[in-house]
């Protein structure tokens, strides 16, 4: 299957297998007017399946969504046809308002306007909290 | 710089140590403080009633010669008309030096202290935080046994929903050669996350079901209630809050300097038959809660 190349904007590369649409979804990907492309299951040497997002357009991608939902991602700028940046990703010690706390007992389940906001507790397990009543996002 | 207590961990070992010298020297010289706050209010912001934490905070304020003013529900509070916490917490600054409030949605004091011009203290939020009863642990034991470390330390009851047995844990961790017993039914057993958290310390403890049988090992006793409001379903309520009923026959093991604590209110976990022990402390510990809130004010509002 043939995605013709873009000329400028981005590539999420290497995105886990199936979790193409999550990214797609929370980075508002569905807002945009320019193209964008998913691929599902594309063949990976290193993988064995992969999905891509290419984006024909120069914008802000939150990063910190990337970070949290698949690290291990590769983002390219690419700029008349060439990749001119290749992108770095790590856990982000914070997230706000990517992910909602489940616990019915927390004050954000009753302000609305509170932001939800969730950090870093265990790097190594990749754990995070939310900031208010410290339960673990699933 | 305005500085909140939200969890027992907001206040290093050094602080604790410093809160029990204050609380310490309050006892023993009590009119040396009696005008420290003056001129100072105190506002206690209780969305849930909660008489006894309510009432120990006045009472440390007054007796520091401070003012107190809020409310003790939610119902005659301006949340009652849709008011955030953050607004509530902005409007209190105006009127007071610092804030005591009890939330019954975890986190809703961490909130409140993002907001406000004046330093929050968390008075009890749900099954969450409740650090000044910590406090009031601590300043008993210290008093009781005359150290913070080296000591077994009993937990019994609700250690899942029990926040008060989590904040103990989490603060007597930190002392050397402290070991912990957690005696609990199956369903109430303390989280995985703190047993894991001690792990990690590499601090030892032991959990069981057998009250009895742990008994003459420990150096403290932390009974706890079983609460009705943490549990969504009546029938699992009324099958676990009688699990450990302690009497007077059950002590016969115990070592005769054991420390018998409860944050109280209690229903019927002890009978009042112990109350003459000599080893029954959670009376002195209510009193010994009061002193540590005075302290604890007296450091946030910076009073020499």
């Amino acid at each position: 299957m043939n995605i013709d190349s873009i000329k400028n904007g981005i590539v999420i590369d290497h995105i886990t297998a199936g979790k193409g649409m999550e990214l797609y979804r929370l980075l508002k990907l569905d807002r945009l007017e320019c193209s964008v492309a998913i691929i599902q299951n594309a063949t990976s040497h290193k993988m064995g399946k992969k999905d891509i997002i290419k984006i024909d357009s120069e914008i802000e991608v939150n990063m910190d969504i990337l970070g949290y939902v698949d690290p291990d991602v590769t983002v390219s700028i690419i700029k008349d046809g060439v990749t001119v940046e290749k992108k770095q990703l790590f856990l982000p010690p914070q997230l706000t308002n990517v992910i909602r706390c489940k616990n019915p007992r927390c004050i954000s389940s009753t302000e609305q306007e509170l932001p939800h906001i969730f950090t870093l507790t265990d790097p190594k397990k990749r754990v995070y909290r939310c900031l208010y009543c410290e339960t673990k996002a699933n | 710089m305005k500085r909140s207590v939200i969890s027992i961990l907001d206040l290093s070992v050094e602080e604790l140590d410093q809160l029990i010298a204050t609380a310490n020297d309050i006892i023993a010289n009590p009119q040396k403080y009696s005008e420290k706050c003056h001129g100072k209010t105190l506002a206690t912001l209780f969305f849930e009633p909660s008489t006894r934490t309510r009432l120990s905070f006045e009472a440390a304020m007054f007796e520091l010669g401070g003012n107190v003013l809020g409310f003790s529900e939610a119902a005659s509070s301006s949340a009652a008309k849709g008011e955030s916490v953050a607004d509530t917490a902005k409007t209190v600054s105006c009127y007071s030096n610092i804030i005591a409030m009890r939330h019954p949605k975890e986190g809703a004091p961490l909130v409140a202290s993002m907001n406000a011009s004046v330093p929050v203290i968390n008075a009890g939020d749900g099954g969450h935080n409740h650090p000044t009863q910590t406090l009031a642990d601590l300043l008993t034991i210290q008093r009781e046994k005359g150290r913070l470390d080296h000591l077994t330390v009993g937990l019994c009851g609700d250690l899942k929903f029990g926040r008060t047995v989590h904040s103990l844990v989490e603060a007597m961790s930190r002392y050397e050669g402290v070991k912990f017993v957690f005696i609990s039914p199956e369903e109430l057993k303390v989280p995985s996350y703190v047993k894991q958290g001690l792990k990690d310390k590499g601090i030892a403890y032991e959990q069981t079901t057998d009250l009895e049988a742990v008994m003459p090992e420990l150096d403290i006793l932390y009974m706890t209630r079983v609460q009705r409001e943490r549990f969504f379903n009546e029938e699992d309520y009324l099958r676990l809050k009688d699990s450990y009923i302690l009497t007077p026959d059950k002590l016969i093991p115990a070592k005769k300097d054991l420390a018998i604590l409860h944050p109280l209110p209690r229903v019927n976990e002890i009978a009042v038959a112990i109350d003459d022990d000599p080893r029954a402390c959670y009376f002195r510990q209510v009193l010994n809660g009061k002193y540590m809130r005075m302290a604890l004010i007296l450091k946030l509002l910076e009073v020499k």
